[in-house]
């Protein structure tokens, strides 16, 4: 069996957001990259399945799509135990253009599981891992907490309004990951770090070279309004307060 | 010049900050409490690849520079300089050390296991009468033929009980003064060796320093690095490559209190305005960051003089000496800045100030590093 896991190259999750060009472009200066956190969770739950002794999993390889500059991201991956990697030599402008890239390379080269994260933690969209399955003519759960292989089946449970659904599927397929697919993200080793640049990192050409989103501008959300601070005795002026400037009672 | 780090240093840092922040945290102030040991930590470090993360993969090791290895010690610093010390000690005297000037059969036997981090090194060269002044060391080594007869005792060891490997400092020859000194590599298994109770210290008191007492313990000859005497000048040229961790660890600890600083005067507001926007506080802060700062390229430059196989041994004195005194100042003004709430163990400031003066004392004193920097400057 083998798994591919789908990462995304996101600003570090501490990033100060800024924007340029009249607000219609990411302010990239100085930003930390790092890898999306779901897709990370998803890697370590595939390493977590390669290393059961009662799994049959081959290789785990992480692929994204993305220019030069997201190799250090696809290293840190590798860094961390995946075998090895490819990248779709292309800018990511949107969800079509990065999903019909994963399907072009999938369709040659196919895998049994294919992970992605449930959305990536820079612009949310939700959108890659639908898309691709579509694009690939491929079963696809959503929403997948929790993943484990037994024998030939793939066991998951999915988190749905109130309670959770399990599930199996045949393989080849795509799951969808958000919290609670693996307890928290592999520090890599420092001899994972070091056989990082002696692993196979593929650059394949793009299949399709297009958007089909265009940004108009960029905001930032409007700054939390100040605490007030009510005096506990004071029901008077606190009832005052929400009534007349807060509006919600 | 070139002051970019490369990418694996880049990710041996996240690694060693990742792995501060999410686990030495968790039991850091309750270590410090109790003066509890981080065996679970150490463990950790271990199978991570910190502990022989610079000596040669023909041994076992990681093969990292001197580089990657201070950004680990800062990082981790930053958060817990109990846990640190034991990775510096290991690493930058013990494993630098028999890399260095042991022979093969020595490395084979010592330094792989030491590589593999399944054994823990110390080194014993303080006395109870024999601090600075190291060249009067009270340890007997008597030479018996095929081995050293060993009496003596050293005190504040780190590591010695979770430490296997201790590199011993002895007198063999009295009347050669410190050309009489040799170093022996010791199993602390040895039948003669005893351990005191763990010291109960005013900072660092997570890590694992005690006294150690030596009874007529028989060393094998073998076990001797060098020459016959070589021991004071191993233990200086030991002492060069640790002090590179020990700047390190200081720099880390000063730019810990100083993120703890920088934080909380961005939230806490005194007169109607965030304390950040005081002047008095921003200037500290400012104050605070060049001393960071000059202590980071003070070390760095050492680091990458070892890296380069250049003499670092002036280097390394003055990173020393400047990032102690740097974290001791840092510190005691992180403190200041948090008020009341620093003075509190919560907050964390006031334990980087307890760890801060060790940096000031161990592997040679501020005043030991002014010699050898007055001594290389006056030749």
């Amino acid at each position: 069996m083998k798994i591919l896991v789908c990462i995304s190259n996101v600003p570090d999750t501490t990033t100060k957001i800024r924007f340029t060009d009249n607000n219609t472009a990411f302010d990239a200066a100085g930003v930390q990259w790092i890898i999306n956190p779901w897709d990370e969770l998803a890697l370590t739950r595939a390493l977590e399945l390669k290393e059961a002794s009662d799994t049959s999993i081959e290789t785990i390889t992480v692929i994204n799509v993305g220019p030069q500059s997201t190799e250090p991201t696809i290293r840190k991956a590798l860094a961390i135990g995946a075998d090895d990697a490819v990248r779709v030599d292309a800018q990511a402008p949107d969800a079509y253009a990065v999903a019909a890239n994963l399907a072009g390379y999938i369709k040659e080269n196919p895998y049994d599981i294919i992970f992605c994260g449930i959305d990536s933690s820079d612009y949310n969209g939700s959108l890659v891992g639908g898309m691709l399955a579509e694009f690939l003519e491929l079963p696809s759960v959503s929403s997948v907490s929790k993943l484990d292989i037994e024998g030939d089946t793939v066991k998951m449970n999915r988190e749905i309004d109130g309670g959770s659904e399990v599930l199996t599927t045949p393989t080849p397929f795509v799951a969808i990951v958000q919290k609670g697919i693996a307890l928290e993200p592999r520090i890599p080793s420092m001899r994972g770090i070091m056989m990082a640049r002696k692993k196979p990192l593929n650059v394949v050409p793009p299949a399709v070279d297009e958007a089909l989103t265009e940004f108009i501008s960029y905001e930032l959300p409007p700054s939390k309004a100040a605490c007030k601070m009510v005096d506990a005795e004071n029901v008077k002026e606190l009832v005052d307060l929400l009534h007349n400037e807060a509006k919600v009672i | 010049m070139d002051f970019e780090f490369t990418e694996e240093q880049e990710m041996i840092r996240q690694a060693a900050r990742d792995y501060a922040e999410r686990e030495l945290i968790k039991d850091v102030l309750e270590r410090d409490e109790k003066a509890e040991m981080p065996t679970k930590h150490v463990q950790n470090l271990c199978d991570l690849g910190f502990f022989g993360l610079m000596v040669d993969p023909k041994w076992g090791g990681g093969g990292m520079d001197t580089m990657s290895y201070v950004l680990a010690m800062e990082e981790l610093s930053k958060i817990d300089a109990a846990t640190s010390v034991i990775l510096s000690v290991h690493n930058s005297l013990v494993c630098y050390g028999i890399e260095k000037y042991g022979n093969d059969f020595q490395k084979e036997k010592y330094l792989r296991p030491l590589a593999a981090a399944e054994k823990i090194g110390a080194f014993l060269l303080s006395e109870p009468e024999a601090g600075s002044d190291a060249t009067s060391q009270r340890t007997m080594g008597e030479d018996k033929g095929d081995h050293y007869l060993v009496n003596g005792t050293k005190n504040w060891i780190t590591s010695a009980n979770m430490g296997s490997v201790y590199l011993v400092t002895v007198q063999t020859h009295p009347d050669k003064k410190h050309h009489g000194i040799n170093v022996l590599i010791v199993d602390k298994d040895t039948p003669g060796i005893t351990l005191a109770p763990h010291e109960d210290k005013m900072g660092m008191r997570s890590s694992d320093t005690h006294s150690v007492m030596f009874t007529d313990v028989k060393v094998p000859k073998e076990n001797r690095i060098g020459e016959d005497g070589f021991g004071f000048k191993f233990a200086m040229k030991a002492l060069e490559a640790g002090r590179i961790g020990i700047a390190a660890q200081a720099t880390g600890i000063a730019a810990g209190a100083m993120e703890r600083a920088i934080q909380y005067s961005k939230e806490r507001k005194a007169f109607g305005k965030l304390i950040s926007e005081h002047q008095a506080i921003a200037f500290k802060l400012a104050d605070m960051a060049v001393k960071v700062e000059a202590s980071r390229n003070f070390v760095y430059k050492a680091a990458w003089l070892k890296d380069q196989g250049k003499p670092y041994g002036l280097a390394s004195a003055m990173a020393k000496q400047f990032a102690a005194d740097a974290a001791m100042e840092v510190t005691t003004e992180a403190v200041q800045v948090l008020g009341g709430y620093g003075y509190v163990k919560e907050y964390h400031v006031e334990r980087l100030m307890r760890e801060a003066k060790l940096t000031q004392i161990y592997e040679g004193t501020s005043e030991i590093q002014k010699i050898v920097i007055s001594r290389a400057i006056l030749k």
